[in-house]
């Protein structure tokens, strides 16, 4: 067992735990916390995929911008007690039979791949950030391009939505 | 290591975001759970662009890994486009009624 191999086992450990803390918090804000840790922790795996620039993008984006607009809009709310008094048992029970199956059905679905070649770790310079920006801006610059288009319609719809009636 | 075992990670974080979605009331944390998805998908993603960098190095490998990285790079700039709309919503639904329990949200009129 080589040091990769032990290092993605600590990686996806910590990721599926946090993710469930992150399900099974009462409070919202603790559960913002352990979701922005899922986040450092995938940055952790796309490192030891080599793929850097997805990595850095990953905890700028995420774990900085959305996560940041999350704790914002659960601070406003004061929604930092635990406001779920309906404890519907029944449903949480369906809900994690339901969500097992589906969790089965996947893996026996998908852990019959044809074509499985193994993932090199820490080799292959595709997600290196002077590969990926070449590519960015010589043959998906119009997909660039629109994206921007959409960030600034997305900015004036939040500001639409937000504001007041007067 | 076995592109098997990214598959699994991916299936269970994805798993854990569905029963979330299933099982909390709150519509900020359905939203997180939500995002829990896409990020699972986002790394299923680049492992299999791991994966076929290694099967075409002979030829064009790089852009192939480089493809795949940007259409992950594609899904999180329309998931920060998505959150800063969905977190609008949610504001305007807390001011409306003073509760984000997505039971007070099941009927469209007033």
């Amino acid at each position: 067992m080589n040091i990769q191999t032990i290092l993605f086992i600590l990686l996806s450990v910590l990721s599926v735990g946090s993710a469930l803390m992150m399900m099974l918090s009462k409070n919202p804000v603790k559960s913002i916390l352990w979701l922005i840790v899922v986040f450092f922790s995938i940055s952790g795996h796309y490192v030891l995929l080599n793929a850097q620039f997805l990595a850095i993008v990953n905890i700028i984006v995420y774990a900085g911008a959305i996560m940041v607009l999350f704790l914002f809009v659960v601070m406003l709310m004061n929604l930092n007690a635990d406001n779920e008094p309906v404890k519907n048992y029944r449903l949480r029970l369906i809900a994690l039979i339901s969500g097992g199956s589906l969790l089965l059905v996947l893996l026996s679905a998908f852990m019959n791949v044809q074509q499985a070649q193994p993932v090199l770790l820490k080799t292959g310079d595709g997600g290196l950030i002077h590969v990926l920006g070449m590519t960015l801006f010589t043959k998906y610059v119009l997909p660039f391009e629109i994206s921007s288009v959409l960030f600034l319609s997305a900015m004036v719809g939040a500001v639409v939505i937000g504001k007041k009636d007067s | 290591m076995d592109i098997k075992a990214y598959i699994a990670l991916s299936l269970v974080l994805f798993t854990i975001g569905i029963v979330g979605v299933l099982i909390r009331r709150n519509a900020i944390l359905i939203f997180m759970c939500v995002e829990l998805m896409l990020n699972a998908v986002n790394l299923l993603l680049v492992a299999f662009s791991k994966m076929h960098a290694v099967s075409t190095a002979a030829k064009a490998s790089v852009t192939y890994a480089s493809d795949a990285q940007i259409f992950v790079f594609f899904i999180m700039i329309v998931a920060a486009a998505e959150v800063s709309v969905g977190l609008a919503i949610i504001v305007m639904l807390y001011r409306n009624i003073h509760s984000v329990d997505v039971n007070f949200l099941n009927r469209l009129k007033n």
